[in-house]
């Protein structure tokens, strides 16, 4: 089966080199090299210009700030939320109904997976602000307030409502890669091993299943750091104005009339690049100190019981849930809203009027989404499975992290590459085309697809395939017959995350698809800035609940699928 | 003797046959180049073409509106509109200069484009549009750029037929007067307004372009010498000396704003949002009439009103433009042509649709149009043209850019 | 008749056993012996073609005449049994034979032959059953004919009896051993318990 080889090199050649020449697209003019624009020669010039501007210092400290807080607040808050879900234990009870509220959770919280992130910030803005939906209720019960109370609860200065909106996505999206890359370690018996020791449950998964499994979510932990730290539609809606996060600074010179200001974005995107990389090398030496090199917690002996640390993970991940849940009813609510003002917990007029006013336009804009998320998705799945397949042909060993170049563009910010490349597309005639804009899209939802689907098929017993071979069974036949049968329920999940990414890109879609394409995401977005609720309502409401449907369908096909087989479900 | 004969043509009529054949000659060619140039001949080559609107999209109305252009232009003319709904204008601007940069000078990604101000000064600067072409639209000729001089002169730059006028805007305040009873009438009376009223007013962030007008609104009032901001900024010095007032005066007033000057709303939307959730009394606006269809919308309280200045407040012209590299520019001619026709106009002014002013005279129209304008309604916080006092001129774009930045060193660390 | 000359695997450049040749003629069950970590497994992945990359093998195998190393592993004609039943748990039972099944037998004889098989592994009619449904013996009765049913020339067995307990396990025993004479297989069985050994009575090779 040699023909898999052209996988590997098909992937690097569009993911690869695209990004290397956004890259250097990027560095030419910020160190003010554009010659259409009137930078003829290199020099530091742009640099010092950035670096003149007043806002910067509070911006990259805002920027480090909530991009690295709201990864490590994620990654430890989906660690102990994993621990009580995979162990299905909680407080040592074993009562049924405990143990269905935990599965409860964990279904929820993965399904939380694939709203984007825009749709969560803008129903979460709604309900977190001084005149937002909590506060209605409270002000309902204690009549005090007829005016909004003048509170920082929306875009305060520290960043806070930034960190928690981008918490809502990140812990559910990490909870599910530790899920899916747990059967590759025999994690039940070391925890049966750990406990019989006398060391609590959380005990157990810091010292001996978080060493072993953090290797196999690096990746990912990676992604959400550069996401977080480069993240725009999330910070546009929840981040702090007075000084915004680099990215925000960066969006707005790139839209400041001034064409010259392109420079400093230019070197603002730079700046932003080198910010991730080092946030990455800074955390991967953390990672060393902590699980390498001062290991001394894991073997000093130490139990402790964990039993409020425990409540409190629930808890959180109880509130996680409530409040995405709170977000898509609320958006509902818009959407069916004709008035709803302070401090009103209701809308005091109802009408079907938005849903009329966009029916048909909408129609065309899903049809759109659509496309562009299935043929994208079914797209990477293949890349993927032929990848993947070709790892069983070649001779040397498959490093675990050997493909880490899939998820450049996952690793690179978003704005950074972004602008670079959009000069070379627009003078290959290629932006504005259908082509160009699943391609763009395919750059984000095939790492995801990658970073899904690679630990399911790891963790398939090759025994199994071993067996089907000596059967007779020919390679393709096992491809088909066997492996992606036995995969298909998270062959379907896959497909709704792969779906839930294209859904939710924004920036890729407005530069690749020449402003002609306009999916959910670019019309929630751009009806954002209009601060009308009701039409945000629609927009947003739809955004969330199509990927919703994906990954609902994807939890239940299998199980009508397969209802008769106990082991596939 | 046939020589004889013509010999004794006198020469004088011999000339002047020359001279007929050659003017008939010219008379033809001059009626086929003028056939091809004319409107009919470009209403014919627009059928078919597809024309590529990108137009700000964050209003609902508008986009209903611009709806109801596609539809008509499709019907009456056969071109096809898209409406490419921006978040900011300025992508537009530097997608086109892009390719531009590229060596994309046919079939460019835009064909038609909302703008002014700076935006405008832009592309014009950099060679990005098509034109003149404003002369050959037959409805130009409707405009009054008498009674609205800004027609001609957008910020202070020279129109030159790159931009069709489309609509008027006008600074003004918004206030809910089930709250506000007393209304402030100048730049002092809105500070002590504000000082009484502590945290209940607020204006949107500088890169919304109100939040800059906003400021260019305070500098003019406050400056000795208004007519210097309709030019290029000087020197430095001059620069500081002019706007020395309004730095003073924004020292004193952010305390008392919304969140004590430390965060701003990012957009004009957004703080009219917060107007109508009480979380602020009194928010900026745009577009006299914006508030009565805001009203009949939903979007703001019932007791909603608008007031202005006594001196008089900052209004200008937005249009369309057409970029040079547009490959449907008579379609595009067509769509311009059809927004500034009176019919388009009626529609937009109507407060219900849209409530955007129009910019033709409406004396130059007929009966029946002028009959429609008087019938439009008004709307319930819609000042009349009589009380929307004096209207001021936008500072050269150079201004806005100092002070922005300027702003943002004071107020943004 | 399964020829094995000179196997030997190397790991790093190190040779995890001594090399060894072996003749086990039709019907014939002959024992591989020998500490864990010594690379049994192994033996048998190379045997069928499917060694991991990081170990590499070599010696000659040579099947009914046929030299099987260099043929890729489904069309080796080599069965195998491990100690997990490994039934695939996405098809029935039924689908689990028919798997196996070579398709040569076409519709209607496909259903016959499975048909005849559950009925002589005492699972008449479960053909659409959920194997997860199925005890522990009769999964790996139904392994063992899934194997035989994709008609193959030599059998491998990697402990297949190690997790049953003691009355079924002598009971399976038996049953694939019988169905190895039977079928006329040349038979290679890895363990590490000397009563497998003693019961297949063959020859026994004790890798170092």
């Amino acid at each position: 089966m040699k023909i898999f080889v052209v996988f590997p090199f098909f992937i690097k050649f569009i993911f690869v080199v695209p990004i290397l020449v956004g890259i250097f697209g990027v560095l030419l003019p910020s160190f003010g090299y554009f010659p259409e624009i009137g930078g003829n020669k290199l020099s530091l010039d742009v640099f010092g210009q950035l670096i003149r501007e007043p806002t910067l210092p509070n911006s990259i400290l805002l920027t480090i700030f909530s991009g690295i807080s709201s990864t490590l607040i994620s990654l430890i808050l989906a660690i102990f939320l994993s621990a009580i879900i995979s162990s299905g234990d909680f407080l040592w009870c074993q009562k049924r109904i405990l143990a269905n509220f935990i599965v409860a959770i964990n279904r929820s919280l993965i399904s939380l997976i694939a709203i984007p992130h825009a749709a969560i910030a803008l129903g979460f803005a709604f309900l977190i602000s001084p005149s937002g939906w909590i506060i209605r209720w409270i002000s309902l019960g204690f009549s005090g307030w007829d005016t909004p109370p003048e509170l920082e609860t929306l875009q305060d200065s520290m960043g806070i409502s930034l960190i928690l909106g981008l918490l809502l996505k990140e812990t559910p999206y990490l909870l599910l890669m530790i899920l899916i890359s747990l059967p590759q370690i025999k994690f039940k018996q070391y925890i049966y091993i750990g406990q019989s020791l006398g060391y609590g449950l959380f005990d157990c998964w810091l010292k001996l299943i978080l060493p072993q499994i953090y290797p196999l979510i690096r990746l990912p932990v990676f992604a959400v750091l550069v996401f977080s730290l480069s993240v725009v539609d999330v910070a546009l809606i929840l981040g702090p104005t007075t000084p915004p996060t680099l990215s925000i600074l960066i969006m707005q010179w790139m839209e400041n009339p001034d064409i010259n200001f392109r420079f400093v974005a230019s070197a603002g995107a730079v700046l932003l690049f080198l910010i991730s990389f080092f946030s990455i090398v800074t955390w991967r030496f953390l990672e060393w100190v902590f699980l390498e090199n001062h290991n001394n917690w894991q073997i000093n002996g130490k139990r402790r019981s964990g039993k409020i640390l425990q409540i409190f993970t629930i808890l959180c991940g109880v509130i996680v849930v409530v409040i995405c849940f709170l977000n898509i009813l609320c958006l509902l609510f818009w959407s069916f809203s004709n008035r709803w003002a302070y401090p009103n917990v209701l809308p005091s007029i109802w009408t079907w009027g938005n849903w009329e006013r966009y029916w048909n336009s909408l129609q065309e804009t899903i049809l759109i989404t659509l496309e562009v998320g299935l043929i994208s998705t079914t797209i990477a799945l293949f890349l993927a499975i032929g990848y993947l397949e070709n790892e069983n042909y070649i001779k040397t060993k498959v490093k675990m992290n050997s493909f880490w170049w899939i998820y450049l563009p996952l690793l690179v910010p978003q704005a950074t590459f972004l602008l670079g490349i959009q000069i070379l597309s627009i003078s290959l005639h290629l932006d504005g085309t259908m082509i160009f804009l699943i391609w763009s899209h395919l750059l984000f939802v095939l790492p995801y697809i990658f970073l899904s689907f690679s630990d399911s098929w790891r963790s398939l017993d090759h025994r199994m395939l071993m067996t089907a071979q000596c059967l007779g069974s020919s390679p393709l036949r096992n491809l088909f017959r066997i492996k992606l049968s036995l995969l298909f329920k998270p062959l379907l999940v896959t497909m709704a995350i792969g779906l839930s990414v294209s859904i939710a890109q924004y920036l890729p879609t407005l530069f690749a698809g020449g402003g002609r394409f306009s999916t959910l995401t670019t019309e929630a977005v751009s009806y954002a800035s209009s601060g009308d609720m009701r039409v945000i309502g629609v927009f947003a409401f739809l955004q969330s609940i199509l990927p919703l449907i994906g990954i609902l369908l994807a939890f239940l096909i299998p199980k009508f699928f397969y209802r008769h087989r106990s082991e596939m479900t | 003797m046939k020589y004889n004969f013509i010999n004794k043509i006198p020469k004088i009529f011999i000339k002047f046959f020359y001279l007929l054949t050659i003017s008939v000659i010219l008379i033809f060619i001059e009626r086929v180049i003028v056939y091809a140039n004319s409107w009919d001949n470009i209403v014919s080559k627009a059928k078919g073409q597809e024309v590529y609107w990108n137009a700000w999209g964050g209003s609902a109305e508008i986009n209903d509106y611009i709806q109801w252009v596609s539809k008509r232009v499709k019907k009456d003319f056969g071109v096809i509109i898209k409406h490419v709904k921006l978040s900011n204008t300025a992508d537009a601007v530097t997608r086109i200069l892009l390719e531009k940069t590229a060596g994309r000078t046919t079939n460019g990604s835009v064909d038609l484009i909302w703008i002014n101000g700076e935006n405008f000064s832009n592309m014009k600067k950099n060679g990005l549009l098509f034109g003149p072409f404003t002369e050959e639209l037959p409805n130009f000729k409707l405009v009054d750029f008498k009674g609205k001089p800004t027609t001609l002169i957008d910020f202070n730059i020279p129109v030159d037929g790159y931009e069709a006028p489309w609509g008027m805007a006008k600074f003004n305040f918004v206030f809910d007067s089930a709250r506000v009873k007393v209304i402030p009438k100048s730049i002092p009376e809105l500070l002590n307004w504000s000082i009484s009223n502590p945290g209940r007013f607020t204006y949107p962030h500088i890169s919304d372009f109100l939040g800059s007008t906003f400021l260019m609104q305070i500098l003019i009032e406050l400056t000795d010498d208004p007519n210097i901001l309709n030019y290029p900024v000087k020197n430095i010095s001059i620069f500081k000396r002019v706007t020395e007032p309004l730095w003073n005066y924004l020292e004193k007033l952010h305390p008392y704003l919304w969140r004590s000057g430390k965060s701003f709303p990012l957009s004009n939307s957004v703080q009219l949002q917060m107007l109508n959730n009480s979380e602020i009394d009194i928010a900026l606006s745009f577009n006299p009439s914006d508030t009565s269809s805001a009203i009949a919308n939903g979007k703001l309280p019932k007791t909603s009103r608008t007031f202005v200045f006594k001196k008089g407040t900052i209004g200008n012209t937005h249009f369309v433009a057409i970029p040079f590299n547009s490959g449907s520019l008579e379609g595009a001619m067509v769509v311009s042509n059809f927004l500034i026709g009176p019919e388009a106009q009626i529609k937009k002014q109507n407060p219900e649709i849209w409530g955007d002013s129009t910019v033709l005279s409406i004396d130059k129209l007929s009966q029946k149009y002028q009959r429609k304008f008087k019938d439009l309604p008004l709307g319930i916080a819609t000042l009349p043209p009589n009380k929307l006092g004096a209207t001021q001129r936008n500072p050269h774009p150079e201004w806005k850019n100092l002070i922005d930045s300027e702003w943002k060193i004071r107020f943004s660390k | 008749m399964l020829k094995l000359e000179n196997i030997t695997l190397k790991l790093f450049e190190k040779n995890l056993f001594n090399p060894f040749s072996i003749e086990i003629s039709g019907g014939t069950i002959a024992t591989v012996m020998g500490p864990s970590g010594c690379g049994k497994s192994s033996l048998l992945s190379y045997l069928c073609g499917t060694l991991s990359s990081e170990i590499s093998g070599s010696g000659k195998i040579v099947l009914n005449g046929r030299d099987i190393q260099k043929i890729i592993p489904h069309l080796r004609k080599i069965g195998i049994l491990f100690q997990d039943d490994l039934l695939f748990p996405h098809l029935s039972v039924g689908e689990n034979l028919a798997f196996a099944l070579p398709s040569k037998f076409k519709k209607k004889e496909r259903l016959k032959k499975i048909e005849n098989v559950l009925e002589e592994i005492e699972l008449p009619g479960m053909y659409s059953k959920d194997p997860a449904t199925l005890s522990g013996g009769q999964k790996v009765r139904v392994a063992l004919m899934r194997t035989l049913l994709s008609e193959p020339e030599a059998l491998l067995l990697d402990e297949p009896f190690a997790k049953l307990d003691k009355d079924l396990r002598e009971r399976f025993r038996n049953l694939v051993f019988s169905h190895a004479r039977r079928n006329n297989l040349p038979t290679l069985l890895v363990t590490h318990d000397s009563a497998d050994a003693e019961a297949a009575g063959e020859k026994i090779i004790f890798l170092k």
